[in-house]
């Protein structure tokens, strides 16, 4: 696919006049999609599905196209050339952009992943096998991911990867269930096998008489897959420069005259080189191995893509435009893992949590449930299962005056996300001791 | 393309017990004017198939953007893999199910072209609707923005099923954002509900024009106004919040793939099961919702789902009593139950499920003048901006941008961050008055997120405003 890539673009490249400069992205893949429920599969299927988005740049006006590539080159070569035609008239039609920026230094960059996924047909032998008797309902992706940029420049960058994750649940009774998931690049069946024990073992503890806890603040343990689920809300519009500058950013009072802050164990990172992501971007900038976004409690920098950068005059960090981060590295803390329920000692051990958003922006107050395996734990030993319940607490006590610890350990993350194509953003993040943490239903 | 695929796949269709083809061609454009400044056009071309093959109980698919004889032949031979590997491993036997074989063809509304109007009009509309909204030094953000998108459809099966569509749509929205110190609040047109099926007239349907200004202004009430109180009173919710409520405490917890548990390991199951249909007291006698793909503009009507089912309006729930599931075919036979034309995919790489397409509530007899008369301590809010129900959706906890106090019968002092909480299976049964057809508007979102692999896709809301009796309201820090 990189040298399928690599020939559209070069013969696009004789095609441009005058002054004009394209920048070219791809992302394609080829996946296998198998969706389980009651340990029987409900769909399977393979997608294959590879787009290019085609920017024309003539001085200061520019236009944006993307097309789905059909694989035949000499299909796909007449119609990236239509799109080219199609671009370029647009373009008199359109005014100067003053925030346009596009990397004109080539860098050239290539990581190539070794395919060593295991044959589709063992994994659904290996799987069905495994958990038959239970419960079981989820959700197995595999296949190569393929990103790619190019300019007319002469740039070339190109990143594949090939990956499996199987996200599942197995379930008790009704909303009781255990959650997990088991993700990488080449399949251990040890490790799989143990995946699921671990699972069936906390299903077991499900199995208890659930209890219902009264609205109220309670110190809680929220697990590295737990915090997960907050900073994917806090990703989409807290820590790109645009979001901060126009003050729509969840944090923007940890940039205010008085600052607010965070616990001064809280330091966070975009951290692209411990991350899977690709390190190049749409306007053909490559991305610096970290980016701390928060140090020691207090803000430190924010993600810029190169729009935000010519509009706030700054330097560009070689964000995309939507200026979210894909890697995000929380520090670790020193709090052992396996200190957890006797440093809980008595409140809520939360796995995960769920359908998270906003109930005062501004303050940066989160809403959201508790979801799968959550459990009250009474002088460090687990007592019963807890009924759903819901939370509504800002961040600043969450990770700031409420914070006890973090973990020693951090959880590696591979986001299970499919929304138009299989997601390559992860995390590395410990787990939580919290106090007072507020439920409200 | 139609013709080509028609041809290709009539001559090389396997014999199997079913097989269908569902291509896909979609062309979008995207026109933003943020700050007084142009942001980059963009344009999408995205086309593709999926062959889906039901053989001996199996199901498998496969999806494709290439649409050559080679391309298809290989996506058959992908999909019969498929079907052949999951023999005996399926939660039903898929043979056993009799699929549609229909034909048709369904077109939307449309009197203003897209095309029709120059590009560089467009832009003018959009930069003249983005200059209202600068007022105040203390607007510091603000955007108006057009979205189309025309999608050709074609669906063929082995036993001469034919049903082509096409839809337009525009997705219109303006977002002005103020603030001041460590405040920030922000108005938008409907938070994207206004978004229909049509062209350019929807523009004037929706009175578009001006509308930044108003937003722009509201904003600045916002930014002075004191927080939502904390307390348990009468909650007027107006139709662009009532889109939200519906969306999530009657559509996902009715859709039939949930109950049946296939979502439960992302989207979640409900709180619904099958004994409650026909019997079970979803709300008060005023509630009446339909799954309704009649009204042309709407943004999720059409003339059958994507599995080749006619659309039919359907009462899911008639004067507070649940009668139907969101079900399509494949769900239908699982549960034996009748159900709703409404197994849709997002485009041709993913496969079709339950979805919600129209889900509206019917309007009664109260006129808003009446409706707020008859309050004497509420809270009216409109427009959402916070959305989070647990996976039985059950809990909820909702938010909008603007908040308005009722006393004595009048709406009074604006309050900002106006959020409630509630139980779906209480809350609708405190419904104690459904505003009439002049406060009924038909709205949607193209953003409902469901699946494995996930897919998020247009649904419709039509709704009345509505009144609620007994419930939690509560405001910011």
């Amino acid at each position: 696919m990189q040298t399928y890539f690599n020939t559209l673009v070069d013969t696009l490249t004789t095609h441009l006049t005058g002054d004009e400069v394209f920048l070219c992205y791809f992302n394609g893949e080829q996946s296998d999609f198998i969706r389980f429920n009651r340990a029987k599969i409900r769909q399977a299927g393979i997608v294959v599905q590879n787009y290019v988005q085609l920017e024309l740049i003539d001085g200061k006006r520019h236009a944006i196209g993307e097309l789905a590539l059909s694989g035949d080159l000499s299909i796909d070569g007449s119609r990236m050339q239509q799109l080219l035609s199609d671009l370029r008239a647009k373009l008199p039609f359109l005014p100067d952009d003053p925030y346009l920026l596009y990397a004109t230094k080539v860098q050239h960059s290539e990581k190539l992943g070794k395919n060593q996924l295991p044959n589709v047909q063992d994994s659904v032998d290996e799987i069905l096998t495994t958990v038959q008797g239970n419960d079981f309902v989820g959700f197995y992706a595999s296949g190569g991911i393929f990103t790619g940029f190019a300019n007319s420049l002469g740039q070339r960058n190109w990143h594949s990867s090939y990956t499996f994750n199987l996200d599942w649940s197995f379930y008790h009774d009704k909303d009781k269930a255990v959650k997990a998931a088991y993700a990488g690049f080449q399949w251990n069946n040890e490790q799989f096998q143990s995946k699921i024990s671990q699972s069936l073992a906390q299903l077991t503890l499900l199995k208890r008489p659930a209890r219902t806890i009264a609205p109220g603040a309670y110190r809680v343990y929220l697990s590295p897959t737990a915090l997960y689920e907050i900073f994917t809300l806090l990703a989409e519009n807290s820590f790109g420069l645009k979001a901060q500058k126009s003050k729509q950013s969840a944090l923007f009072r940890m940039l205010a005259a008085s600052p607010q802050q965070l616990h001064s164990t809280v330091t966070l990172r975009e951290n692209t080189l411990a991350g899977v992501a690709p390190t190049f971007q749409n306007q053909g900038f490559t991305k610096p191995d970290n980016v701390t976004l928060i140090e020691h409690g207090k803000y430190q920098s924010a993600l810029i893509s190169p729009r935000s950068a010519q509009e706030y005059d700054v330097i560009t960090n070689g964000a995309d435009s939507t200026e979210r981060p894909c890697s995000l590295d929380l520090a670790a803390g020193h709090f052992a893992m396996q200190d957890i329920l006797s440093e809980l000692d008595t409140g809520v051990y939360i796995n995960n949590l769920w359908y998270t958003n906003y109930s005062d922006l501004a303050a940066c107050r989160i809403t959201g449930m508790t979801r799968f395996a959550t459990f009250w734990v009474e002088k460090g030993e687990i007592v019963a299962p807890l009924n759903v319940m819901r939370f509504d607490e800002t961040l600043y006590h969450i990770l700031g005056k409420n914070l006890l610890a973090l973990t020693n350990e951090q959880e590696f993350i591979l986001s299970s996300n499919t929304y138009e194509r299989r997601s390559i953003d992860s995390a590395r993040l410990p787990g939580a001791l919290v106090d007072d943490f507020m439920f409200t239903l | 393309m139609f013709e080509l695929l028609q041809r290709n796949f009539h001559r090389v269709v396997p014999k199997v017990d079913f097989c269908s083809l569902r291509y896909v061609e979609e062309y979008s454009e995207n026109l933003a004017v943020r700050q007084d400044i142009t942001q980059p056009v963009k344009t999408k071309h995205d086309s593709g198939m999926m062959i889906t093959v039901i053989d001996k109980g199996g199901i498998g698919y496969a999806a494709t953007s290439d649409l050559s004889e080679t391309g298809l032949n290989n996506a058959i031979k992908n999909a019969q893999l498929w079907a052949q590997r999951t023999q005996n491993r399926t939660i039903t036997d898929f043979s056993k199910i009799i699929m549609p074989h229909r034909s048709g063809h369904y077109t939307s509304n449309m009197t203003q072209a897209w095309s029709q109007t120059s590009l560089a009009d467009k832009l003018t509309l959009l930069h003249d609707e983005a200059a209202l909204a600068k007022i105040d030094d203390r607007i510091v953000d603000w955007e108006a923005s057009l979205w189309f998108i025309q999608r050709n459809q074609l669906y063929l099966t082995n036993y001469g099923g034919e049903i082509s569509q096409t839809h337009h749509y525009l997705l219109p929205n303006i977002i002005v954002t103020a603030s001041q110190g460590n405040e920030t609040q922000r108005r938008s047109l409907g938070a994207l509900g206004y978004c229909r099926q049509g062209g350019l007239e929807v523009l004037e349907q929706i009175d578009f024009k001006g509308q930044a200004y108003q937003l722009a202004e509201q904003s600045l009430q916002l930014l002075l106004a004191p927080n939502c109180p904390n307390k348990k009173t009468t909650l007027v919710l107006d139709a662009d919040q009532m889109l939200l409520q519906i969306h999530e405490s009657i559509g996902h917890p009715l859709e039939l793939d949930r109950i049946l548990g296939d979502e439960r390991n992302y989207a979640g199951t409900s709180f619904v099961t099958l004994n409650m249909f026909g019997n079970y007291q979803y709300g008060s006698p005023l509630l009446n919702v339909t799954f309704d793909p009649t009204h042309s503009e709407q943004l999720a009507s059409y003339g059958f789902d994507d599995e080749g089912l006619p659309a039919e309006k359907v009462y899911v729930i008639q004067e507070g009593i649940l009668k139907n599931p969101l079900g399509g075919t494949i769900s239908q036979k699982r549960a034996n139950i009748t159900g709703t034309a409404n197994s849709r995919a997002n485009s041709w790489n993913r496969p079709p499920i339950d979805r919600m397409a129209n889900l509206n509530v019917e309007p009664g007899n109260s006129s808003f003048t009446d409706m707020i008369s008859r309050i004497e301590q509420g809270v009216f809010m409109q427009t959402n901006l916070s959305w989070s129900i647990d996976d039985s959706r059950n809990k909820f906890q909702f938010g909008c941008e603007w908040g308005q106090l009722i006393e004595n019968g009048e709406l009074t002092q604006v309050v900002k961050n106006p959020n409630y909480r509630g139980i779906s299976a209480t809350f609708w049964r405190n419904l104690i008055q459904v505003g009439n057809i002049d406060t009924f508007q038909l709205l949607g979102t193209p953003f409902c997120g469901k699946g494995e692999p996930n897919q998020s896709i247009h649904v419709g809301h039509a709704a009345p405003t509505c009144v609620f009796a007994h419930v939690d309201v509560f405001g910011g820090e």
